[in-house]
């Protein structure tokens, strides 16, 4: 039913069922929010969103209150803005106040309010808290003195990831958000998808840097330093320099990387063509020899991380493939080594990913060969923001350099994996190919794209009916899982992104962007794939040389040793 | 102690038992669960905690965040002596927040935890119905009138002693 409110002494429409803050976004009409998140149940608990019903003359919060016809509001009156000052003088009573050391500084929800309500003095003194920093996550740093307590994190965590890690500990003004028993977070269950820190509106939450060692490493004269990046990197790093989302600036940021002083610059999404070429051929192996099916994919280290706590009698259906990542980590420290006479210790590897967890996943000690990391450090896509800003680079007048060869050249399928899909996508041309000798007709598989939380195709594979599935935000992984696990649903292969949408929001991009933001992104990564010839991993000419001279075939012996890996159950705290 | 079984492994069975009692998946009965484990345990275990959490199917940060929000949970197990410390009206008009604070301070734990040696553990309690002795304190269930915070430190060397 729709009807008319009065809003600043304007009438507009508006129906039943929305809340006052549905119509106020909906009329443009700026109302602060802290504790709000957009497609989720308002809790109202941090009132900054009040504005005033003049026919009740009372203070209620938009984001939980319904529309009632002829209802009269003002959303920026004296008392109104009066009360959000308070709120926000009262949230900053016991802040730390160190803006000017803080990672969020100039991108902080907490500054923008207090600007914007012309805070200009300390009114209210409060105890400011003195609650130890947790470094102890390989990707997740926590600050909770610089909380104010707007719970988005432990919504994140429960509803969207279905970890649930972290919630609110103890009460009243000793309220702090902590794991189980207070313990440090690496002995969590958390699976460091940096999810949380992406709605944090503060400094309390943030990725852990490497950028010290990083740049004592690039001005060390006896290290080769080399990066990779992960296949969304160069559609959404332009946000960072405040370009309109969705374009790529691959060449552009070869040449920034370059720049930098990064010897040698490697695509991560060649990687992906490889882990398609293992993965495909795993795949095919399963189904053919009563292999444990359905087989999931195993390039998300947030989703492998949640399986080793959640799923442990799920692991031996997980493919054994590294992750793009680790695998270009590894041929760089072996093959690409030995080829360049280098020693692999005098190699410092860094890759540039969307995603926190990465950080964790480099570190893993499956991911080190006698001692020696395959990947050294991991910068997110906001990080190498700060990188090139550090450097006093230009981001618009650098010339559009090419990456370096061999490890360089891409197919587009790869390029797919950073959104929800993708991998399946490009898994299912090869897949297609290795069964049939023949190319699909149509590649594009319309069902596994676009960002539903869950998504199911069946593919004809010589009379083979292939039934996959697509899941991103693990809270989704958990629903589809259940049901495989109560034997209600026959499928070959899962693909699991525990970030929702996949990497393209991975919780290392760029922080605040929009759904809409996310959505160009993913486009940016269907054009790729639509006006590019190389749609195909198998047709990567630099994977196929890579097979002739050094791997021979997939899950061949050296396949087997470089590029695959096994999980274990972990005992946390769930 | 039941024979050849070690002290998880008791806990353990008691938790168990306790838990039998009650429909798995049902949150709702959160909170008696988990007065029934503190009766028999005395505290909220993180064994106990994490047996909780799987027969609720509810995460153990759930469980400890709402754990955390009563006073009347404590997650390290009594001590040989439980003091325990009024803050009712009358006790608190009477100076229990200086009593509290020189207990504190005296054995270095705060309320809701025990000394490292197991000697004492700590609780404040709302009243005990012993206003007429305010501020008043009870160590193992034995009240001590009147304490101040000048008396504390005779109080506790006293039960110190006895070892
Ligand atoms: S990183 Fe992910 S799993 Fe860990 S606390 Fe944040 S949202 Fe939860
Ligand atoms: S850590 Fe950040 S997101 Fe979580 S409650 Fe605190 S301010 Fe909010």
């Amino acid at each position: 039913m729709s009807f008319l409110i009065e809003v600043n002494n304007k009438n507009i429409g508006a129906r039943s069922g929305e809340t006052i803050l549905d119509v106020m976004k909906r009329e443009g009409i700026n109302v602060p929010t802290l504790c709000y998140i957009k497609d989720r149940f308002p809790s109202g608990s941090c009132r900054m969103c009040v504005v005033e019903n003049t026919k009740t003359g009372r203070l209620v919060t938009a984001c939980s209150t319904p529309v009632d016809e002829g209802m009269k509001i003002q959303t920026h009156s004296p008392r109104v803005i009066e009360s959000r000052k308070t709120i926000v003088e009262l949230l900053l009573s016991n802040h730390p106040d160190d803006c000017l050391y803080c990672v969020r500084n100039k991108n902080c929800e907490l500054q923008d309010l207090s600007e914007e309500l012309q805070v200009r003095e300390r009114r209210i003194k409060g105890e400011k808290n003195k609650i130890h920093i947790d470094r102890s996550g390989a990707s997740l740093v926590r600050d909770p003195d610089k909380c104010i307590l707007c719970g988005r994190c432990v919504r994140i965590c429960e509803e969207v990831m279905g970890v649930a890690c972290i919630d609110f500990i103890d009460r009243g003004s000793k309220s702090f958000i902590g794991t189980a028993f207070d313990k440090s977070i690496n002995t969590s269950s958390c699976v460091n998808c940096g999810q949380c820190i992406m709605v944090c509106p503060t400094g309390a939450l943030s990725e852990k840097s490497h950028f010290t060692e990083l740049i004592s490493m690039l001005n060390n004269p006896e290290k080769t330093v080399v990066v990779q990046y992960a296949p969304s990197i160069s559609v959404s790093l332009a946000e960072e320099f405040n370009m309109p989302p969705g374009i790529d600036i691959n060449n552009v940021l070869n040449g920034a990387l370059r720049k930098v002083g990064f010897k040698y610059v490697f695509d991560t999404t060649f990687a992906a063509d490889l882990t398609i070429m293992e993965e495909a051929a795993e795949l095919i192996d399963r189904v053919k020899n009563g292999g444990k099916l359905p087989m999931i994919t195993s390039c998300c280290p947030g989703w492998v991380k949640f399986a080793e706590e959640f799923y442990p009698d799920m692991l031996p259906n997980l493919s054994t493939c590294k992750s793009p990542q680790q695998m270009l980590g590894a041929v760089i420290k072996s093959h690409w080594a030995e080829e360049k006479g280098a020693k692999p210790e005098d190699i410092y590897s860094v890759s540039i990913m969307p995603c926190t967890a990465k950080k964790f996943e480099a570190q893993r000690e499956e991911m080190t060969s006698m001692g020696i990391s395959d990947v050294d450090a991991v910068l997110t896509t906001r990080e190498l923001g700060q990188l090139i800003r550090m450097y006093g680079i230009d981001i618009n007048q650098i010339a559009p350099e090419t990456n370096d060869s061999p490890l360089g050249f891409r197919s587009s399928a790869g390029k797919l994996f950073g959104a929800t899909g993708g991998v399946m996508e490009a898994a299912i041309r090869t897949a297609y190919h290795m069964l049939t000798g023949e190319e699909l007709v149509r590649f594009r598989i319309e069902p596994l794209r676009g960002m539903k939380g869950c998504k199911e195709a069946s593919i004809d594979v010589n009379g083979l009916n292939l039934k996959v599935a697509v899941v991103n935000g693990l809270a989704n992984a958990r629903i589809l899982l259940d049901i495989v696990k109560r034997g209600e649903k026959e499928l070959h292969f899962i693909e699991v992104m525990a970030c929702p949408g996949g990497c393209i929001n991975g919780g290392g991009q760029h922080i605040g962007a929009s759904e809409e933001a996310v959505m160009a992104r993913m486009k940016a990564l269907y054009d790729i794939d639509d006006k590019e010839t190389v749609k195909v991993s198998h047709k990567n000419p630099e994977i196929i040389k890579l097979y002739e001279s050094f791997l021979g075939k997939p899950l061949g012996r050296k396949s087997h040793k470089l590029l695959h890996t096994d999980y274990t159950k972990r005992d946390v705290l769930l | 102690m039941e024979k050849n079984k070690t002290t998880g492994e008791v806990m353990e069975t008691r938790v168990r038992e306790i838990l039998d009692r009650y429909p798995e998946g049902r949150t709702e009965n959160l909170i008696p669960v988990l007065q029934d484990v503190q009766d028999v345990d005395g505290y909220l275990s993180e064994e106990s905690v994490v047996e909780v959490s799987r027969h609720l199917n509810m995460p153990a940060s759930k469980i400890y965040g709402v754990a955390t929000f009563y006073n009347q949970f404590r997650f390290a197990p009594l001590g040989k002596y439980h003091i325990q410390v009024c803050c009712g009206t009358a006790c608190h008009v009477l100076g229990a927040a200086t009593v509290l604070d020189e207990i504190q301070k005296n054995i270095r734990v705060k309320s809701g935890e025990t000394t490292k040696d197991g000697l004492f553990s700590l609780e404040v309690v709302a009243c005990i119905g012993a206003c007429g002795l305010a501020p008043v304190i009870s160590i193992n269930g034995n009240f001590h009138a009147k304490v101040t915070g000048g008396s504390i430190k005779e109080i506790l060397d006293n039960y110190r002693n006895q070892g």
